[in-house]
């Protein structure tokens, strides 16, 4: 196996900021994230990067994310056996160990901590996620959509326990995996859909970890980082303005809201209105959508062009709403059958962002 | 008669005023900071005292509003050895403390890092049994000037905190000094580690400016109580502070304006403190500066105890005008470098001179198109800044402070008003001598069934601390309750925020 490249210490802030502007809003915080992979890689040494075709056809790989509360998890930060326990299990069940390690969903602090991951393992990180973004629920993944059976979950916790699910579809994965997550304390390192390199072409989305990384270095000491963040993303600007509303409405233990941005400078006069659950999912004007789930919509200060969370949002702020392409395997039936606009109860017909502008 | 004396040590000056039982101003005085700060509290604290003359043996009590501790902190300077434990593992390793902090800052405070078995799951489930040999091995292992107890989610229940306290006690008598994280913090652990290891750091820092003030009041032959004013605009008698001195970081905004509040008579406000090189904006909400969510970063270290929710921008008397505004400023040079000083430097202060707004320094301004320019872009530049904190509500006056309130315009845009009280340029030491004692709490309760007896149980909680920092028991009032339901957790909680405030005890 031959690394692409290295993921070093100076790496850590670029990938933090990209993996955010990934989050479309949600995927939680990335500062703990951030201090604990820093820290791994001060201690256990640089990340391999990989990509699938440095990796033997039959080399395992293992989709790794945190779930539970994201409030839990700043409190209750992970024990650094966590992932040496799931790669026990998965020797242990597969006769061989695993080969390199994937974030599960690239935005957010699930995007940044694979690197901690990898680096305690001493495993390479493959250059690919199962979202090319952030999603809610376990079975919102690449893996789900390209119809890889749902065989196989691995969970561990800060205790020590170890939780092996066969669950019958990945619905039922979701269901069995939040329960256990619960009983752990609302917070676990998960193993979804472990998979060969050769499975998971077409399965993942490749490219994803670079290109937070280049999205995080685009705006670095940029003399105008929207602009140098809209270009490097290839963004469609939906609105440049001000929050003049953030109606937040909690149900079902979820956070639903609506936020308003006022147009400022050239787009004076016009006004848009965005729907959250906890990522950015709708974008409205004058009544037609702008962007919809799965597409990408992410709010960002206006002046830093870093993102900001759903729960960041206040009245005031001076922000810009930014719309790009999914990656395309959203776009097929299954995947706007898995996260398009109804599955997040929206009655509406998907068309794609660059369709919309 | 009696009186008392505010002070407040700035970034440019120290103020101090005195006042009388009925609340006016009878002596006030602004003298430089030093870099030291106690030799210009030393001198502002004599200024008052002499003008004062025999009227000073009527001085009861001394509030200080200081940035020693901050000063301690960015300077690495006469910090405690700090012997760190948290109470986790299993749980926390991939963070250990300390993680993160600048090395000169680790090197000044740390005398050792312990990460032993104990803290609690979210719902209160013990994660493992507190290790206590591990604690007594540890603690005679790290000889330490004082010792910070860091606890998963001891915000929601702090026995096992209390228990190392104990221990610590029995194990190395009262020679140590103990910080608790859940008396210092609320949820995230790192943060709130961070804010409660520098508050262990800061018990030297806080006996020495006792200590000098005590001095400086025993030259004068006074016997006097000394207060130290807080971040949330509150007072801490003498032997709290010397258990939270972290709480005196950010006490200068907040003080400022509650004496924005108290000089103006309006609790409900927008206050601009306007210096020479920038412009703080705050919110006063019945009387007491809003708080910020934020986690505040002090000498490169991220905490999470709660400040006022300032805005800063960077418009002042000493601003250099040029092509635009700023942000550059002449800062206490101005009496030499402005145009209304006789200097070649045009600053705000020149701007608002030529505008007519105010009568300043010792040369006429004539009027010019690039300082009437000047005016309009720092107008906009407040009305804009007035418009943020505002978060929506234009129907509150703004309150002008601070010495280069005569910049700002007589109407702003996003305020009703624009109230300027007198001595609006020593009002954050106003803010200190005028100040309540306050306790804060913060925890987690059910949403459902249990909710009004844990936030009863908060209430007290919040109410004994306001007593223990010098408030009077039988005036103590909650004057914030906030609760923010949690997300993507099996039982509905909410995190709820309670502060109690009331008058010093006579």
């Amino acid at each position: 196996m031959q690394a692409s490249r290295f993921i070093t210490l100076d790496d850590i802030a670029p990938l933090a900021r990209g993996c955010a502007v990934l989050g479309t809003g949600g995927g939680g915080d990335v500062r703990s994230g951030a201090l604990a992979a820093g820290r791994a890689i001060g201690e256990h040494g640089e990340v391999p990067l990989v990509t699938l075709s440095d990796l033997q056809p039959d080399a395992l790989v293992v989709p790794l994310s945190g779930i539970g509360a994201p409030t839990v998890s700043h409190e209750m930060i992970h024990a650094a056996e966590e992932p040496g326990r799931i790669a026990e299990e998965i020797e242990r069940i597969f006769g061989r160990p695993p080969t390199a390690i994937m974030s599960s969903e690239i935005g957010g602090g699930n995007g940044v901590a694979p690197v901690t991951w990898a680096a305690s393992l001493g495993l390479p990180l493959l250059d690919a996620d199962g979202m090319g973004r952030a999603f809610p629920e376990v079975q919102m993944v690449s893996m789900y959509v390209a119809g890889l059976p749902a065989g196989l979950l691995i969970m561990t916790d800060v205790v020590g326990n170890v939780t092996t699910i066969r669950p019958v579809d990945g619905l039922w994965a979701e269901q069995i995996a939040r329960a256990v997550c619960v009983a752990a304390g609302s917070s676990a390192l998960m193993a979804d859909y472990v998979l060969t390199a050769e499975q998971a072409r077409g399965a993942v989305i490749e490219g994803t970890v670079s290109r937070a990384m280049a999205i995080g270095r685009a705006t670095e000491d940029a003399a105008d980082p929207l602009g140098a963040l809209v270009a490097e993303l290839a963004a469609t600007r939906l609105i440049g303005g001000k929050i003049t509303d953030v109606d937040r409405r909690t149900t079902g233990g979820f956070v639903r809201g609506t936020v308003t941005v006022e147009g400022v400078g050239a787009d004076r006069g016009r006004t848009l209105s965005l729907e959250i659950q906890n990522e950015n999912l709708v974008a409205l004007e004058d009544g037609l959508v702008r962007a919809m789930v799965p597409d990408l919509i992410t709010v960002v200060d206006t002046q830093a062009a870093t993102a900001v969370q759903t729960e960041g949002l206040r009245y005031g702020q001076r922000v810009t709403v930014l719309a790009w392409p999914c990656d395309p395997l959203w776009r097929t039936p299954a995947g706007l059958a898995t996260a398009g606009p109804r599955a997040f109860g929206y009655d509406l017909d998907y068309i794609p962002v660059e369709d919309l502008s | 008669m009696t009186s008392r004396i505010g002070i407040d040590v700035g970034g440019t000056n120290t103020d101090a005023v005195v006042l009388d039982d009925g609340d006016r101003i009878v002596a006030r005085a602004k003298r430089p900071t030093s870099p030291d700060v106690t030799e210009g509290l030393r001198q502002a604290l004599t200024a008052v005292l002499d003008e004062l003359g025999e009227r000073a043996g009527e001085v009861r009590r001394v509030m200080l509003g200081t940035t020693h501790a901050t000063n301690a902190i960015l300077e690495r300077r006469a910090l405690g050895r700090v012997a760190a434990i948290r109470l986790g593992a299993p749980a926390t390793t991939s963070i250990p403390p300390l993680t993160g902090w600048p090395a000169d800052l680790r090197n000044a405070v740390a005398a050792g890092t312990a990460l032993v078995r104990g803290g609690n799951f979210v719902d209160g489930r013990a994660i493992a049994p507190l290790d206590t040999d591990a604690i007594r091995r540890f603690l005679h292992g790290t000889p330490a000037d004082a010792v910070a107890v860091t606890g998963v989610f001891s915000p929601a229940g702090d026995e096992q905190e209390k228990r190392v306290a104990e221990i610590v006690k029995e194990e190395l008598g009262d020679t140590v000094t103990v910080s608790l994280s859940h008396e210092i913090g609320s949820l995230g652990l790192v943060e709130r580690e961070n804010a409660t290891v520098l508050n262990a750091a800061l018990y030297g820092v806080a006996r020495d400016v006792t200590a000098a003030l005590r001095q400086v009041l025993a030259e004068r032959g006074l016997d006097v109580e000394p207060f130290f004013a807080q971040n949330d605009g509150t007072l801490m008698a003498v032997d709290y502070a010397a258990r939270y001195p972290v709480l005196t970081i950010g006490s200068g905004p907040a003080n400022s304006l509650r004496g924005a509040a108290f000089l103006s008579g309006v609790s409900d406000a927008i206050v601009a403190d306007v210096g020479g090189t920038s412009t703080d904006l705050g919110v006063l909400v019945g009387g007491f500066p809003r708080e910020s969510a934020a986690a505040v970063e002090i000498g490169g270290v991220t905490t999470n105890f709660r400040m006022p929710d300032i805005l800063a921008i960077a418009l002042g008397g000493g601003t250099v005008v040029g092509d635009g505004v700023g942000p550059r400023s002449v800062g206490y040079r101005i009496t030499a470098e402005a145009l209304a000083f006789g200097g070649r430097t045009p600053t705000m202060t020149d701007a608002a001179v030529a505008a007519g707004r105010g009568r300043v320094g010792t040369h006429p301004v004539a009027a010019s198109e690039a300082l009437a320019r000047a005016v309009r872009i720092a107008d906009e530049m407040v009305s804009d800044a007035v418009d943020r904190v505002a978060l929506g509500k234009a129907d509150r006056p703004l309150i002008a402070v601070g010495g280069g309130a005569f910049l700002l315009p007589a109407r702003v845009p996003g305020a009703s008003e624009v109230v300027r009280p007198g001595h609006a340029d020593v009002a954050n030491a106003v803010g200190a001598a005028i100040a309540l004692a306050s306790g804060r709490f913060d925890t987690i309760a059910p949403a459902g069934a249990g909710r009004s007896a844990a936030i009863e149980r908060a209430k007290e909680e919040a109410a004994a601390r306001a007593v223990a920092a010098g408030a009077d028991p039988v005036k103590v009032e909650i004057v914030e309750l906030a609760e923010v339901p949690l997300s993507y957790l099996p039982e509905p909680a909410v995190r709820v925020h309670v502060k109690a405030a009331g008058p010093l005890q006579q």
